[in-house]
């Protein structure tokens, strides 16, 4: 090789004001935010947890006698107050009610949901809907029940409004979120042909949200099973929960909570598996 | 007649027919479930009698003012526990996820172990689990946190479980292949990778429950369900409806901080 005498440099321009040295990891945003949040959480976890335990508390009896009830609930599974055929009805009855709420909810979610997405629906209609069931979803379920229970009276009328009105507030908001991901251009394209919203709806929208529909109104349908349980253990409301609070709560009966959480657990089972096969099933 | 347009009917009267067998069902297994509920339909439209109902005696007058200080004060604490419990059980959910997750398990039994492991948990009704804690640790704070960390170990257990199998082998692989130990492999490779998801997982569970601390505190009589019920059933309405309020006002404040953390991610 032969080397040129003066070799042509060009001078790079040293560029002038303060320079600053950050690492370029710093400057990542989605790792300062992971990192953030991450410190804040540990931060409120460590300041909170030792102030929970309380005062004269002896940690290893209670850690004893929990063991000891898991031990007679899990192992010693047997009935004194009640019989096993009135507790297969009581968990006939939470299954009604879960059936029955989710039912209504994605009824009426269906239609709330087609007047809260964008691609549809005004803008201040979208926002107006879309607060309201935020300010719905933010009340937890049992507060709805015990609100509806003293209009109505206890029993199946209030607990039906009341998870009723928990199931639209959240399947509104998962229905409009699966429209909203329709591609505005099948929608544009139908209106260009000059169709008619009713039909647009019935051959554009419907059969894009149909496989979403089921499998969120199935979810709901898991979460409304152990809302109607809980809201028979709170409100009073009837069903397996009833039962259970009265046999944990006032007879402290460990050995029939055993047999009502093993009836709940292999309720629980059959709708894993049903579950299981779904996904299968949509994601041939 | 055209025997294609036959055909248009034929097929435009099948599906008139499978749509209207369907909502024969439905409408069946409506009154079905109805009539085994007891449950009765007009009190559907009877709805508008408990909105105003709330409004009337719901709205916080000059009496609850006083209450504010005990109810910003148990507020505060339900969240510290909500958060705290999620904390916990998601850095235990972790734990048993990698070990667990059918990509990187040592053995597929410990995978089906682990699986039914956090089945068991996340299906025990948490009035369950609350009553038997309720039991051993007494009314305190520490039930409540202790609930919701056995439902929340449960739920996140199985979500980062499937977060880490959706994740693949390919790139785990490719980094054995450059001779990286088991530790390399996970910290170096699949962490970075799927923060994200597991970040908003556990901001879902913590939105889920601070919602789940009020019903909690309800059966266990600690924070803010058990005053919500200590004023609900002494009928000092005006003062549960400034817990209703100051419920919705904390719920919705997490969720709109989830989502802007959710869009710094995205």
């Amino acid at each position: 090789m032969i080397k040129p005498e003066n070799q042509i440099s060009l001078p790079t321009q040293v560029p002038t004001g303060p320079r600053l040295t950050i690492p370029l990891r710093f400057r990542d945003r989605r790792r300062i935010t992971i990192m953030l949040t991450l410190l804040v959480l540990a931060y409120i976890t460590l300041i909170t947890l030792p102030t929970m335990i309380p005062s004269h508390f002896k940690l290893g009896a209670a850690l004893m006698s929990f063991t000891e009830n898991i031990k007679i609930m899990f192992l010693q599974p047997h009935l004194t107050n009640t019989t096993f055929l009135t507790l297969l009805g009581a968990l006939g009855q939470s299954i009604l009610l879960a059936f029955l709420t989710t039912l209504l909810g994605s009824v009426l979610a269906f239609f709330f949901a087609l007047a809260s997405t964008r691609r549809l629906a005004p803008t201040p209609l979208v926002l107006g809907i879309q607060s309201l069931m935020a300010v719905i979803r933010a009340i937890p379920t049992v507060l709805w029940v015990l609100i509806y229970s003293v209009v109505f009276g206890l029993g199946a009328d209030a607990a039906v409004v009341g998870i009723t009105f928990h199931s639209v507030a959240y399947l509104t908001k998962v229905y409009a979120d699966s429209m909203d991901e329709l591609s505005p251009d099948s929608i544009e394209t139908m209106q260009a042909m000059g169709l008619k919203k009713g039909t647009i709806i019935r051959q554009a929208v419907i059969p894009y949200l149909v496989s979403s529909y089921f499998s969120w109104t199935f979810i709901r349908f898991e979460i409304n099973f152990a809302d109607a349980i809980a809201v028979g253990a709170a409100a009073g409301a009837g069903g397996i929960g009833y039962q259970l609070f009265m046999s944990s709560s006032f007879y402290f009966n460990f050995h029939e909570v055993g047999v009502m959480v093993y009836m709940i657990l292999a309720f629980a089972l059959v709708l894993e598996i049903i579950s299981y096969r779904l996904r299968s099933v949509t994601n041939q | 007649m055209n025997p294609n347009l036959q055909q248009v009917n034929h097929f435009f009267n099948k599906k008139r027919f499978r749509l209207s067998l369907i909502l024969v069902i439905l409408g069946l297994a409506y009154a079905g479930a109805s009539l085994g509920l007891g449950f009765q339909t007009h009190s559907l439209l009877n709805i508008q009698d408990g909105i105003a109902w709330l409004i009337q005696n719901f709205i916080p007058n000059e009496a609850s003012k006083g209450y504010w200080h005990e109810i910003s004060q148990q507020l505060f604490r339900t969240f510290l526990v909500a958060v705290a419990a999620t904390t916990c059980a998601a850095v235990g959910a972790l734990f048993l996820a990698i070990i667990g997750a059918k990509t990187l398990t040592a053995a597929i039994t410990v995978s089906w172990v682990i699986r039914g492991f956090s089945s068991l948990l996340r299906n025990i009704p948490i009035v369950a689990w609350a009553m038997i804690l309720l039991f051993s640790f007494k009314q305190n704070d520490l039930t409540g946190f202790l609930a919701l960390f056995f439902m929340t170990l449960g739920f996140l257990t199985r979500a980062f479980m499937e977060t880490i199998e959706d994740f693949g082998t390919e790139k785990i692989q490719a980094l054995q292949a450059t001779g990286a130990t088991y530790l390399q492999v996970i910290f170096q490779g699949l962490l970075p990778e799927i923060a994200v998801a597991l970040m908003s997982w556990i901001l879902y569970m913590i939105e889920n429950n601070v919602r789940d601390a009020t019903l909690v505190g309800l059966l266990t009589g600690t924070g803010i369900g058990f005053i919500f019920n200590l004023y609900f059933k002494s009928l000092r309405y005006g003062a549960a409806g400034l817990v209703v309020l100051s419920v919705i006002l904390l719920v919705v404040t997490v969720e709109l901080i989830s989502n802007l953390i959710g869009r710094l991610l995205s």
